[in-house]
């Protein structure tokens, strides 16, 4: 019994092979992500402190902290997602709850699917054309924030739909059955049991808004304002504004003699905002999995 | 034809796309009777079902013609099909638990219905638990989610949820098939039980569950009515139809 046949040992050998490979392949995806933030880290420590936070940029952006930069990006991803979490997941909703299987729903899943996956670019010149110039609102933080959300919207309509499927049919079969509206079903069964991967769906949107440059570019961004320090509401939604991205890429660029330090430290505010997001995400959703009822 | 039907149907035809399931069909169910329907897989038994309950709505390329008259009214014409599924329980071949307390499970129905007094959905979660034969397993811990019940308990939950609506026409949908025969026997007690209160349509793949509780079967095959008759003709050895008793002996499948 039990005896190891050759054919037994190949595949024990497959096993090990396959386990080896994959396994090095994780490690492989975590060691540069561990090496970039060390070495971001370790780059800007010099300039590191609460003072860059909350103190604006001088002499050319050469001194100073990053202010104005940080608050703008707040300004820009706060208002399009606003404006892009409700509709989208209002959209997925309709889409995967009440839509009939016909052709106005494929299209519109096809335009959503097509959406997703348009460059962020292409995405700048169409706020450029449709809010900046047609809609009259100039480069403003309104016009760069509707750019983003037109650029989040199917992502999270995706995201969203993904979630709500993953409901399963059964469960509302059984609130169809006993007379309950679609409504009545999306409300008490569908919406409760789909919130965490909704939420962290819109809520990964945070860090790619946060990270874009180019469609701020065209839209609202700008290269240097002056701004009040430390005072939240210093923006008015018709400014121009700095961001953290376009802020990085400038000093990286256009500014002669910057402190060498300080695209690192801009680097580091810029992903720290983001992990800190996403950790509060994945802590939601680990507090709503552990709620999960099947 | 019987004089006191609670349910009758009449040349009902309903096909998906271009298919026909159900060929023109037509027969009464009686009141207060447990009425059987047994025929093969795909023969059109759980779609007959959804035809009742209008269910088949949800199918987007269902054509349905034809009428379903229950109480005298064309249940294919009704506009509020939210009562109408209050009128008509329904219980799915596997169980479902909503992802909600048991307590809630059995309350979701009345609630959706607009009920809000706690007292009275006390009063109606026990009942139906009670007839489900559930209570004296669940009654201490309402609160724990029915999601986290074995099979055959899920089983009577949701036949509780289908009681919670206090339909007057329970349609079982081969409730049998994910549950142990022990479960499966008390079920069939509570059903003999409950024809006293309301109509009951069984459809089922044991010939003999239809044998033990059916006043009156029906055999289903492809679409169209083979026989209908008295449960003792159709169990009999000589039925009406060679093809009945072919199939109740498990001759042909």
């Amino acid at each position: 019994m039990f005896t190891e046949t050759p054919f037994v040992r190949t595949k024990l050998r497959q096993e090990r092979v396959a386990q080896t490979v994959f396994g090095l392949m994780a490690l492989a995806m975590i060691v540069p992500l561990l090496l970039i933030i060390g070495y971001l880290v370790v780059r800007a420590w010099p300039l590191l402190s609460w003072d860059f936070l909350v103190t604006n940029p001088t002499q050319g952006m050469r001194q100073g902290g990053i202010w104005s930069a940080l608050l703008g990006t707040i300004y820009l991803v706060g208002i399009s997602l606003c404006l892009s979490a409700p509709i989208g997941v209002l959209a997925a909703v309709y889409l995967n709850e009440y839509a009939k299987d016909n052709w106005f729903r494929r299209i519109i899943n096809l335009a959503v699917v097509n959406l997703a996956g348009v460059p962020s670019i292409v995405h700048a010149l169409f706020g450029l054309g449709a809010f900046v110039l047609f809609a009259g609102l100039g480069r403003s933080i309104l016009a760069a924030s509707l750019t983003l959300a037109i650029m989040t919207l199917p992502v999270i309509i995706a995201s969203t739909k993904e979630s709500l499927a993953s409901v399963p049919m059964s469960f509302r079969e059984a609130c169809w059955n006993v007379g309950a509206t679609r409504w009545q079903t999306i409300r008490r069964i569908v919406l409760p049991n789909s919130v965490s991967g909704i939420l962290t769906g819109v809520i990964l949107q945070v860090s790619r808004s946060a990270g874009e440059t180019a469609p701020i570019m065209f839209t609202g961004a700008v290269f240097f304002k002056k701004l009040t320090e430390g005072n939240l509401l210093a923006y008015s939604l018709k400014d121009q504004c700095m961001a953290l991205s376009m802020h990085l890429y400038t000093v990286t660029t256009q500014v002669t003699n910057a402190p060498k330090a300080l695209p690192f430290a801009i680097a580091v505010v810029l992903l720290g905002t983001v992990l800190l997001v996403n950790t509060l995400s994945i802590a939601l959703r680990v507090y709503l999995r552990s709620r999960k009822k099947w | 034809m019987t004089t006191d039907a609670k349910i009758r149907v009449s040349d009902l035809r309903l096909s998906y796309g271009t298919r026909e399931v159900l060929h023109g069909i037509s027969f009464d169910v009686p009141r207060n009777q447990i009425f059987g329907i047994i025929g093969p897989a795909q023969s059109g038994k759980t779609s007959l079902l959804r035809c009742i309950n209008r269910t088949v709505d949800f199918a987007a390329d269902a054509r349905v013609t034809g009428g379903v008259w229950v109480d005298g009214e064309n249940v294919l014409k009704v506009r509020n099909v939210h009562d109408l599924r209050r009128k008509i329980g329904m219980v799915a071949p596997l169980p479902v638990g909503l992802p909600l307390s048991i307590y809630d499970n059995v309350a979701f129905a009345p609630r959706a219905a607009g009920e809000r007094s706690r007292s009275h959905l006390d009063g109606l979660v026990e009942r139906c638990l009670r007839q489900a034969a559930l209570w004296d397993e669940v009654k201490d811990r309402l609160d724990s989610l029915g999601t986290k019940l074995s099979g055959g308990q899920q089983q009577r939950l949701t036949i509780a949820r289908a009681l919670s609506h206090q339909p007057e026409v329970l349609c079982l949908d081969e409730f049998s098939i994910a549950i142990d025969p022990v479960t499966t026997m008390r079920i069939e007690d509570v059903l003999k039980e409950l024809q006293r209160e309301m109509t009951i349509i069984l459809v089922t793949n044991l010939v003999q569950q239809a044998r033990r509780l059916a006043a009156r079967t029906l055999f289903l095959w492809n679409g169209e009515i083979v026989e209908l008759d008295r449960s003792e003709v159709i169990f009999s050895a000589a039925p009406g139809n060679r093809k009945t008793y072919e199939y109740v002996n498990g001759i042909f499948g």
